[in-house]
C-alpha cells in the first residue's frame, strides 16, 4: 500500500469535491445548452445574436480566464450591487460566491456553449418527416417536442454530450487554481510538503481515469437505449 | 521612448494600462505564441509514427501507444504538467546532469508537458483519419504493386492528412486555450501578465478581458487559417460546381 | 432568459444574502496560510503562528468570538471586500496603495523584508549588476513583487507564485537563484527548518515607505471604522498588559 503521509482523508474529500463540481456543472451545462440551442433555433433575432455571442465567445477563450475572470471579478460585481444595495436602502445583504460555486457556475458556463452547439446539431438532425408526422396526429408543438424531437434529438446528441462530459470533467482539475480544495489541490500541496510528487499525483491521474472509464460504460447503456428501434446504428 | 508617445497619450489618466503593464501582455503573447507553436510541432513529429503504430495490426506495437493516448487524454494537463514540473526535480543528481539548465526553467518542462498531450490527441485523430481510408484507394495502390512503405507515403498519408484537417484545426485551438495554464508553474504567458496585472491593482475586469480578447483574436485567427486551409487542400472533394 | 436563469440560479445556489448586523459579535478573519511563523499549521493540523494568538487574543479581549478562514494571497483583498470574511490578519502591509481600497488598524508589527539565497551563492549583495540575468522569487501581488518587479524587473528574472510554499520548493530544487520575503518567514521557512542550507544575502530591506509602509496592520473595510476602532483600543491594551509580549517571545524570542 502506498503511505499517502496521512493526507488519505483530505484526498478522498477532494475527490468528492471533484466528483459534485462535475456533476453539478453538467447539469446546469444541460439546462443552459439547451436554452442556447432553442434561442439558436428561434425566430427571434436579439435572441439569436444573444446566444451566438455567447457560443462564439466563450469556445473563443480559455477556461482558465473564463474562470479567474468569473470568480474574481464575478464577485467584486456583486459587490457593487450589494454596497448601492446598502447605499441607497440600508439593507446590508452579502452574497458569497465561494469558491465552490464560483466553479460550478464557471464551468456550467462555459460548457453550455459546447452544449449548445451539441443540441443544435442534434435537432436538426431530426428528420423534418417526424415532425410533420407529429403535426398531422394532431399533436401540439410542446406534444412534439416532448415524444418526438427530444427523444429522437438525445440519439443524436448523446455522442456529444458524452465528449462535452470528458473534457468537463478534466477542466474541474482548474478549479485548484481558485483556491478550491478538489483532488488535484490536496494532491500538489502534499508533493510539496512531502517532496513526493508521485506519490499523490499519480493515484489523482488514476482516479480520472476511473471516473472516465466508467462514464464511458454508463454513456454506451444509455446510447442503446435511446438507440432503440434504430438496430445497427 | 519619443516614439511611444503616442501610446503615452493614450494610456494617460489611466492606472492599470501603463506601457509597463502593456509590455507584460506582448511578452505574454510572444511566450503563448512560442510554448503553443513548439509544443505542436514536436507534438506532430511524435503523433505520425505514432498513429501509423497505432492503426498496425500487431498488438505489440499497438497496445502501448493505445495506453500512452488513453492516459493522456483521460487525465488533466495541469496534472500532467505538475507530474513533470514538480516530478524532474526530485530525481537525485538531476541538477548536475546537462538536462538541469533546461529542465530548471519553467518552460521547457511545460513544453514537455504540452508536447506529450497534443502528442496523444493528435495521434488520435491521424489514427482516425487513416482509418477512414476508401478501401479502393488501398486496393489500387496495391494493383500498382506498391509496397507497405510507399503506399503510406504516397497515398494513405496524404488522403488522411486532408480528412484530419478541421479536427486538427480544433486540437490547435485546444491547445492554446491549454496552455493558459501555464501561469500555475510561474510563466508568465497572456495568462500568466492578466494574474500579475489583477494581483497589483486588483482590477479584476481590465486584466483578464484584455487577456480574454487576445485570446479570441488568435482563436479567429487560427480558425480562419485552418478554412482557408481545408478550402485549398479539400477542394477535390466539394461537390462540382456548375450542376 | 438565459440570463434571467443565470440570476436566479445565483439566488439560489449561492445561499442568498443573509443581513449582516453592525456591531459584530463574531469576526472572521481572512488568512493565507503557510506563512511560518506568522501563520501556519502544527502536524496536528491545528493552525497557529504570530498573527493567529494575536488575532484571538484581540478578540478575547474584545470580548468577541473569531473565526479563521483560509485565502490565498491573490484574493484575499477581492475576498474582504466581498464579505467572504470581515478581517484580513495575514502579514499584510500596511501602504498607500492598498489604502485606496482598505482601512487598516495601527501596525501591530514592524518586519523587514530580506534575501536568501542557498548557501554558498555566488551573489554576495544586491544590486542591478549582481541581480543581472538572476531568477528571483516572490509571492505574487505582495509588496515584495511589487519592489523586486521595479527595482530589478529589468535585469534579472521574476518569478511569481501563489503560495510561499511553491516559492521556496523552487528555491530548493535550484530553479531560483534568490528569494525575497519577510525576514522572520523566510528564517522560520529556510534557516530553521534546513539548517546550512541557506544564507541571508544583503542587507534587511524596510525602506522605501512606498513599499514597506509602517509595518504590518489589520485590514477591513472602509466602512467598519467603528470595528477598526474596537481593535485599536485592544491591541493598546494588550500591549500594556504584556500579553503582546508574551505572544511575540513566543515567536521571536527575546529581543
Amino acid at each position: 500500500m502506498i503511505d499517502l503521509h496521512g493526507y488519505g482523508p483530505r484526498l478522498l474529500e477532494g475527490a468528492g469535491v471533484t466528483l459534485q463540481l462535475a456533476v453539478l456543472s453538467l447539469i446546469l451545462a444541460l439546462i443552459l445548452g439547451l436554452l442556447t440551442a432553442s434561442a439558436k433555433m428561434s425566430r427571434n433575432w436579439l435572441l439569436h445574436k444573444v446566444a451566438t455571442l455567447y457560443t462564439t465567445v466563450i469556445r473563443g477563450v480559455p477556461d482558465l480566464v473564463l474562470m479567474l475572470l468569473l470568480f474574481f471579478g464575478g464577485q467584486m460585481a456583486l459587490n457593487v450591487a450589494t454596497d448601492a444595495i446598502y447605499d441607497r436602502f440600508g439593507v446590508d445583504w452579502y452574497i458569497n460566491l465561494n469558491a465552490f460555486a464560483a466553479g460550478v457556475l464557471t464551468i456550467g458556463f462555459i460548457f453550455g456553449a459546447y452544449m449548445g452547439e451539441t443540441f443544435r446539431g442534434a435537432f436538426m438532425a431530426v428528420e423534418h418527416g417526424q415532425i410533420e408526422a407529429g403535426k398531422a396526429y394532431g399533436m401540439s408543438p410542446w406534444l412534439v417536442f416532448r415524444r418526438i424531437r427530444f427523444p429522437q434529438m438525445m440519439r443524436h446528441a448523446l455522442p456529444g454530450i458524452s465528449n462535452n462530459w470528458m473534457v468537463l470533467l478534466k477542466t474541474t482539475a482548474l478549479v485548484s487554481v481558485i483556491g478550491l480544495s478538489d483532488m488535484v489541490r490536496v494532491a500538489a500541496e502534499a508533493s510539496r510538503a512531502t517532496h513526493e510528487p508521485f506519490t499523490f499525483l499519480i493515484p489523482v491521474a488514476a482516479a480520472y481515469l476511473l471516473i472516465a472509464s466508467v462514464s464511458e460504460w454508463m454513456f454506451a447503456r444509455l446510447q442503446k437505449r435511446y438507440n432503440v428501434g434504430f438496430g445497427g446504428h | 521612448m519619443t516614439e511611444l508617445t503616442w501610446l503615452n497619450e493614450l494610456l494617460a489618466g489611466n492606472r492599470i494600462f501603463t506601457p509597463q503593464t502593456i509590455g507584460y501582455y506582448w511578452d505574454g503573447l510572444v511566450l503563448t505564441t512560442q510554448l503553443v507553436f513548439l509544443s505542436l510541432v514536436a507534438g506532430l513529429v511524435l503523433a505520425i509514427p505514432l498513429a501509423i503504430g497505432r492503426s498496425s495490426s500487431r498488438r505489440w506495437i499497438s497496445l502501448p501507444i493505445y495506453v500512452y493516448t488513453y492516459v493522456f487524454r483521460g487525465t488533466p494537463l495541469l496534472i500532467q504538467l505538475y507530474i513533470i514540473y514538480y516530478g524532474v526535480v526530485f530525481f537525485d543528481g538531476i541538477q548536475q546532469t546537462f538536462l538541469w539548465p533546461l529542465l530548471r526553467e519553467a518552460f521547457y518542462p511545460a513544453l514537455i508537458a504540452f508536447t506529450l498531450n497534443t502528442a496523444a490527441y493528435s495521434t488520435e485523430i491521424f489514427r482516425g483519419a487513416i482509418k477512414a481510408t476508401p478501401r479502393g484507394e488501398i486496393e489500387a495502390a496495391k494493383a500498382y504493386g506498391m509496397s507497405q512503405g510507399l503506399m503510406m507515403r504516397r497515398i494513405v498519408l496524404p488522403s488522411a492528412f486532408r480528412r484530419a484537417l478541421p479536427a486538427y484545426g480544433n486540437e490547435v485551438i485546444f491547445m492554446l486555450h491549454a496552455s493558459a495554464i501555464a501561469s500555475v508553474v510561474t510563466l508568465m504567458d497572456i495568462t500568466g501578465a492578466a494574474r500579475f496585472v489583477y494581483a497589483r491593482f486588483y482590477a479584476p475586469f481590465e486584466a483578464f478581458l484584455f487577456a480574454a480578447a487576445i485570446y479570441l483574436c488568435l482563436t479567429f485567427a487560427i480558425l480562419y487559417f485552418f478554412r482557408y486551409l481545408e478550402k485549398r487542400l479539400l477542394a477535390h472533394l466539394k461537390p462540382q460546381s456548375g450542376n | 432568459m438565459k440570463k434571467l436563469l443565470t440570476v436566479s440560479l445565483l439566488g439560489v445556489a449561492l445561499a442568498a444574502g443573509t443581513a449582516q448586523a453592525r456591531d459584530y459579535d463574531h469576526v472572521r478573519f481572512g488568512v493565507d496560510v503557510p506563512y511560518e511563523p506568522m501563520e501556519y499549521r502544527t502536524p496536528d493540523g491545528e493552525l497557529t503562528g504570530f498573527d493567529i494568538d494575536l488575532g484571538n487574543a484581540l478578540c478575547a479581549e474584545m470580548g468577541i468570538t473569531c473565526e479563521w478562514i483560509e485565502q490565498e494571497w491573490d484574493g484575499i483583498i477581492p475576498g474582504l471586500l466581498a464579505r467572504n470574511y470581515d478581517a484580513i490578519m495575514s502579514s499584510m502591509t500596511i501602504n498607500d496603495e492598498r489604502r485606496q481600497t482598505l482601512l487598516f488598524s495601527d501596525p501591530y508589527i514592524t518586519i523587514p523584508g530580506a534575501w536568501f539565497a542557498p548557501a554558498g551563492s555566488d551573489v554576495e549583495e544586491i544590486n542591478e549588476e549582481t541581480l543581472a540575468g538572476k531568477s528571483i522569487g516572490v509571492q505574487r501581488g505582495t509588496t515584495f513583487d511589487s519592489y523586486v518587479t521595479d527595482n530589478y524587473g529589468r535585469v534579472a528574472n521574476v518569478s511569481r507564485y501563489s503560495t510561499a510554499d511553491d516559492m521556496v520548493l523552487d528555491l530548493q530544487a535550484q530553479r531560483l537563484d534568490l528569494v525575497f520575503l519577510e525576514f522572520i518567514v523566510g528564517q522560520a521557512t529556510l534557516l530553521d527548518n534546513h539548517r546550512g542550507e541557506f544564507e541571508v544575502v544583503g542587507e534587511m530591506v524596510t525602506e522605501p515607505e512606498e513599499y514597506f509602509g509602517e509595518g504590518f496592520g489589520i485590514a477591513f473595510r472602509p466602512r467598519d471604522e467603528a470595528l477598526a476602532q474596537r481593535f485599536n483600543e485592544a491591541l493598546a491594551t494588550l500591549k500594556e498588559d504584556g500579553t503582546y509580549d508574551e505572544i511575540y517571545q513566543r515567536y521571536f524570542g527575546e529581543e
